[in-house]
């Protein structure tokens, strides 16, 4: 508790330490990323399924509202709830038949899914606009106030907080136990009488709903959404800041999330190296840091802590 | 619709389809030896085309051998991403090997479009583009180029399973690693040797395709999935039902093209792969039981 309140702490402090909007928006933007990573770590790093088709539930949020509330002129509020619950309900359809799969196919499976939903935004050219994107979507306001750069860097922080508050709960309680269970062996957990599929899907859908919030709130901040934001590249984006935060740890997640969109912008000197960086990081720590960033800390401060109690155990 | 038309698609289908074939043909051959799903499969198609376009361009050797050069430079890549990067995390968990072959996929994409920029590249048809005509359809010979080749090739590799005792030994690290290591099979060698024989393949494809269908540092990324898609058409495991698969998807994927949308054709695949998944995982051929919860 303590630690979520210091987090969200530091991360409204943060804008006094930069004074460029342009930084503020890339801190926005990471952030936004993060809500994303914290559900797909949830997935990923503690039920142990893998999900390359991630910007999928994303995409169906950031469209759904967008064309809601511009087409059909729905309020932002209901556009925005329709947009994510859009994500979730695609992802509990979707999730009940794929789910059954393991490994290897449901990554493909889920593979596949994202790059149907991407073709599926390209090709609907008058619903979504097709390859050139959807314009005219209206910056969030609520009551009047509309929001700015800055306040809405605050909005995306306290969002991102009680995201991770969330997660939090969610890991600690009878849940988080039942999804750890099942990472380590799914036939042990269900002879405990946990019932796999239930809970599998219950976290595939929550992170796709933490996807479809992260898509609704892009879509009323930049104000456009094209296709090209949401393809398999982004599922794959998504999938390293993942592994490099470190799996089955909340705050790794965030931590993958800031460092993976922060750092490209200052790369950008060296043109396309992006996705380069991305390959070689997932090789890399997959082989040498399969705990990620998150772990390694947490390693070299029991390392310290040990040592220490030895030190004085000893004499 | 026409017979000349209905034709037409019928060729154009297993055209690709054929490529279709060698590419899954690839994913079964590693996924046989190792249990591992190469998600970079997909790459070494892109590689065999791309390489074979700048040997040509750089050394001015002719085609044969700047081919000849690429499908070797390929599986010798293939090699190295199992040396360097497959075997440190060899029988670790799944998601580890899924994540570290998204991973070489990624970064063989990469260092590609960095090198050899994001433009699009052809490949010389190997006789010739005057199409052939036969009852009203046209065939390029480059067509018959690839049913040619893909034929040969799995006619090769049926020999090399049945009859090569590297083919034997890889087969049985594909029934049982510890009774061939028992049985004095370096297993080690059999799945570099899997890497190898899959790069070869999928190069190949690659070659062969390009001329038709030109290629980019991305083609990898829609031939690898849709080689997964014919795999599973076929049945994970079955190197030849596999490639039947790869043909059937690309006919299914040709006809759907013509008659429905061809905006969608990409879609048709996954579609199919997504149904077959949900109702018959194991494949129109296969008899191997999967896991299902």
């Amino acid at each position: 508790m303590l630690a979520v309140l210091g987090f969200a702490l530091f991360l409204l402090g943060l804008p006094w330490l930069v004074t460029n909007d342009y930084y503020i928006n890339l801190l926005t933007l990471s952030l936004n990323h993060a809500i994303i990573v914290v559900g797909l770590n949830m997935l990923m790093g503690y039920a142990g399924q893998v999900s390359l088709g991630h910007a999928a539930f994303y995409g169906l949020g950031a469209y759904t509202t967008a064309i809601l509330t511009t087409r059909y002129f729905f309020p932002l509020p209901l556009g925005m709830a329709s947009g994510i619950l859009t994500a979730g309900v695609v992802a509990c359809l979707i999730g009940i038949p794929t789910l059954k799969l393991k490994g290897h196919y449901l990554a493909m499976a889920t593979l596949g899914f994202g790059v149907i939903v991407y073709i599926f935004f390209n090709e609907t050219i008058g619903l979504t606009g097709g390859p050139s994107g959807f314009t005219g979507v209206s910056r969030l306001h609520i009551l009047g106030y509309k929001f700015t750069d800055r306040s809405y860097y605050y909005l995306e922080s306290l969002v991102l907080t009680a995201v991770v508050l969330l997660s939090l709960n969610i890991i600690h309680s009878r849940i988080g136990r039942a999804l750890r269970a099942i990472h380590s062996s799914e036939t042990a957990s269900q002879i405990a009488g946990i019932d796999i599929a239930k809970y599998k899907i219950f976290v595939f859908v929550l992170s796709a709903l933490f996807a479809g919030l992260a898509g609704v709130l892009y879509a009323h901040n930049i104000a456009f959404v094209a296709p090209s934001s949401f393809g398999f590249n982004f599922s794959v984006e998504l999938v390293t800041m993942v592994v490099l935060g470190g799996m089955a740890n909340v705050w790794g997640a965030v931590i993958g999330a800031l460092f993976l969109t922060i750092l490209p912008e200052f790369l950008r000197v060296f043109e396309n190296i992006e996705i380069l960086l991305y390959g070689a990081i997932l090789i890399v720590f997959v082989i040498f840091l399969p705990e990620g960033i998150a772990g390694a800390i947490a390693k070299f401060f029991n390392l310290l802590k040990t040592k220490r109690t030895d030190g004085t155990g000893g004499r | 619709m026409g017979f000349s038309s209905f034709l037409q698609f019928f060729i154009s289908g297993v055209t690709m389809g054929s490529i279709y074939g060698l590419t899954a043909l690839g994913f079964t051959i590693i996924f046989n030896t190792t249990g591992i799903i190469n998600f970079a499969q997909g790459e070494f198609v892109m590689l065999g085309g791309l390489l074979s376009v700048f040997f040509l361009k750089w050394f001015q050797i002719g085609l044969p051998l700047s081919v000849l050069l690429a499908v070797l430079a390929t599986s010798v890549i293939g090699a190295a991403i199992e040396r360097f990067a497959i075997r440190p995390v060899r029988g670790g968990s799944v998601i580890n090997l899924i994540l570290v072959t998204i991973g070489i996929s990624i970064f063989v994409r990469g260092l590609t479009m960095l090198i050899f920029g994001k433009d699009t590249f052809v490949l010389p048809h190997f006789s010739g583009d005057l199409p052939l005509t036969f009852a009203g359809a046209a065939i390029m010979p480059q067509s018959i180029w690839i049913l040619a080749v893909t034929l040969l090739l799995l006619l090769a590799l049926r020999l090399f399973f049945t009859k090569t005792i590297f083919g034997k030994g890889m087969l049985a690290c594909s029934y049982d690693k510890k009774a061939s290591y028992l049985v004095g099979i370096g297993v080690n060698g059999m799945v570099l040797l899997s890497f190898v024989i899959s790069a070869l393949v999928g190069a190949i494809g690659g070659v062969i395709l390009t001329p038709v269908t030109m290629t980019s540092y991305d083609v990898g990324i829609m031939l690898g999935l849709k080689g997964f898609s014919a795999c599973i058409i076929g049945g994970l495991g079955n190197p030849f039902g596999a490639a039947a698969g790869g043909v059937i998807l690309g006919i299914l994927e040709s006809f759907g093209a013509g008659l429905v949308s061809s905006a969608y054709k990409d879609a048709i695949a996954f579609c199919i792969l997504l149904i077959l998944l949900f109702v018959k995982p194991s494949g129109l051929f296969g008899l191997s039981k999967i896991e299902r919860v």
